[in-house]
């Protein structure tokens, strides 16, 4: 009798697990993001003249390991997405796009070397991602900023337009990584050099929020990553569409 | 300027300061009352006019009210964000909680331990001192253990590949020997256990503090403002393992307690003009009214152009690490207006709704550590049971609750333990120190 009723929730609980997977997988993820964490002040005028002129976009993505799930040739990672996003959005224009993954390298280090990075590539945007390492070093915020700035000025000689993307919102790690003073130094650099901000850490929470992902979630399996990614790349796309001010007259 | 203090003793006292010899009233929780008696009868002509104790009789509720505020707030913003977090201060100005538990801790604390140095001298005050410093300690690494065991955790049985870089943070885990050594000697903090090692290194100070205050009151507060400068000037930080440095700087931080000990000592008293003038209490709600603009603009980002460009690259960042200026500034002007519109007599303060509160603030440390406790397990019921912001906020409010309850435990217990005492006639005002 004891044992019937076990299987019975034993069934019962793998049919509603089924259910939940493979509604997770057919649909395409709800991730709306706020139009707030979206629009920003600061402009693109590199992007902008370089999709109206050129019809190329040349795209650096440069950072850590978050930047990638499981290698750089990632096509599942956020870097790929947004080429894919920017594609679909911008037909008539040639998107490249290549990663520079520099895992567990700070700010700093990162700043020494952007030089050597955009060499020869001559991007029109650099994306660049940092600030956790820094954090998970618990580099001293005044420090950090000031690589941060370097690192941009050095961007902003080289021609490129710059986006910033500070972190993940990890909650698993909170306790142990603290996250708000590297945000806040991201967002004043941002400010400083006016320069459009991803606020990768707010839309992230903001989906956790929401319910659309569960970054809570201890899975092993890569699923909830792409999905992130993917939302992540498409978010972004919205992001420098709008901040390079690309109607729909060059978007066709 | 400010304190929460500057009524503390009472119209009475304010007026006659009591001589700190004083203190046999001490032995009676007597009605305000019996203790405004000597003080009318014995003008000040002591030894030391320089530092006054007001009557003990009647315990100052608005430090319990604002300590158990205090510690409530250091909870809810411990837990990930939720809907209570509307609630806390840090969302309408540049000061937090943290500020609020410093000062009453550092006024408290000089208080208590401030008496005991007058009546039984430096030694047996300094001993005193230091038994509370090791109980804080024994509560500290208590708290890590806790900590080391959820951590430890979540790092075998979480592997999410989207966090494969956070998680490199859990590498201490690798070498227990080092991180259990550095922990010991306050090194290895992870975020949240800030507040103890902060209060433990500033309480080991108060005796030298309390000493210098009875010399020179103004002095020692000039003296602890010049290291605030100096910490500012040559950047002045502990460092912290395994890389990094403390994140609240106690070189900056003790202006606060010190702050709160000068108040405690008199300095309030002398200042109520100060602070129930016009102009100051203008000031205040002028600055506070600012920093209330300011912090819309982080949160409505679409106000940000508002703000105009050269402020916002004067004032940014504002530094908790090192008590930024601005955060010291809003906090007396919040205490200032708190301390001239709520009066000790407020009704309130004895109403059964704001009894939760003060019952926290009359046992701070077992209900800090009890708060750090409890945001750890909070985080960990949100990550095993996920949930939307509903749990959140059923979470934190039962957060709350088990602190309510556990403090009228302990004041339970207290009142049974001191009917005993009183019998022999006995009676420890440590409590107030609270830990607080």
């Amino acid at each position: 009798m004891k044992s019937v009723s076990w299987l019975r929730f034993g069934i019962a609980a793998l049919a509603i697990s089924l259910a939940a997977s493979a509604r997770a997988e057919d649909a395409p993820q709800n991730c709306e993001v706020p139009a707030y964490l979206l629009t920003t002040e600061s402009s693109l005028p590199k992007v902008a003249d370089a999709v109206k002129n050129a019809r190329t976009l040349d795209i650096l993505v440069v950072g850590s390991r978050s930047s990638s799930i499981v290698s750089t040739s990632d096509a599942a990672a956020y870097p790929a997405r947004l080429q894919a996003a920017l594609k679909d959005k911008l037909p008539a224009v040639t998107v490249n796009l290549t990663v520079e993954l520099q895992p567990k390298k700070t700010a700093e280090e990162i700043a020494g070397n952007l030089v050597k990075l955009v060499e020869g590539k001559r991007p029109n945007l650099v994306i660049w991602q940092t600030g956790t390492v820094d954090a998970m070093r618990s580099i001293d915020p005044d420090e950090f900023r000031q690589a941060v700035d370097d690192g941009v000025a050095t961007l902003q000689k080289a021609g490129a337009d710059v986006v910033l993307m500070n972190l993940q919102y990890s909650p698993r790690t909170e306790t142990l990584i603290s996250v708000p003073p590297y945000v806040d130094n991201m967002r004043v650099v941002a400010q400083q050099r006016d320069i459009p901000l991803f606020d990768r850490f707010a839309i992230m929470r903001q989906w956790n929020e929401q319910g659309d992902f569960d970054l809570f979630n201890p899975t092993h399996g890569v699923e909830l990553a792409k999905q992130v990614h993917d939302c992540l790349g498409r978010a972004l796309s919205k992001f420098i569409i709008d901040a390079a001010h690309l109607g729909p007259a060059q978007q066709n | 300027m400010t304190s929460i203090a500057d009524r503390l003793s009472g119209p009475s006292a304010a007026a006659a300061p009591t001589p700190a010899a004083e203190t046999v009233a001490a032995a009676s929780t007597a009605a305000a009352g019996i203790t405004a008696a000597p003080a009318a009868a014995a003008p000040a002509k002591a030894a030391s006019p320089a530092i006054t104790f007001p009557a003990v009789g009647e315990r100052e509720l608005r430090l319990d009210l604002f300590r158990g505020l205090a510690l409530w707030l250091i909870f809810i913003d411990h837990l990930p964000p939720n809907l209570l977090t509307w609630f806390t201060i840090r969302n309408y100005g540049f000061s937090d909680a943290t500020e609020i538990f410093i000062f009453i801790s550092g006024y408290t604390a000089a208080f208590v331990y401030g008496r005991a140095m007058q009546d039984a001298g430096f030694i047996v005050a300094t001993a005193r001192i230091l038994r509370r410093v090791w109980q804080i300690y024994v509560a500290h690494v208590f708290l890590f253990t806790i900590f080391l065991a959820e951590i430890s955790y979540v790092a075998t049985s979480f592997e999410n590949p989207l966090y494969t870089e956070e998680m490199g943070i859990m590498d201490f885990l690798k070498q227990p020997d080092v991180t259990i050594v550095q922990a010991l000697i306050l090194r290895f903090r992870p975020v949240n256990m800030d507040v103890l090692p902060l209060y433990i290194v500033l309480m080991l100070f108060l005796p030298l503090i309390l000493w210098l205050m009875r010399w020179r009151p103004d002095v020692t507060l000039g003296l602890s403002v010049v290291l605030y400068a100096v910490t500012w000037e040559l950047d002045l930080y502990l460092t912290a393992y395994p890389n990094g440095f403390w994140a609240f700087n106690p070189f900056a931080w003790q202006l606060l307690f010190v702050f709160g000990a000068w108040c405690a000592l008199g300095g309030a008293q002398r200042m109520a003009r100060i602070i129930n003038s016009p102009i100051t209490l203008g000031l205040c709600v002028a600055y506070l009214v600012a920093a209330f603009c300011v912090t819309l603009t982080w949160y409505i980002p679409q106000l940000g152009h508002l703000m105009p460009r050269r402020i916002e690259q004067w004032m940014y960042p504002i530094d908790k690490t090192d008590l930024d200026v601005l955060r010291f500034a809003h906090f007396l002007a919040l205490a200032a207006l708190t301390v001239h519109y709520l009066r000790k007599d407020w009704p309130l303060l004895k109403s059964p709704w704001l009894r939760p509160l003060i019952v926290c603030g009359q046992h701070s440390l077992e209900i800090f550590c009890l708060g750090v406790f409890l945001a750890f397990a909070g985080h960990f019921v949100l990550a095993e049971v996920s949930g939307g912001a509903m749990m959140h906020a059923v979470i934190s409010l039962c957060g709350i609750l088990v602190m309510w309850g556990v403090a009228s435990l302990i004041s339970w217990y207290k009142r049974e333990a001191d009917k005993g005492a009183a019998r022999k006639g006995v009676r420890s005002n440590a409590d107030l120190a609270g830990g607080g």
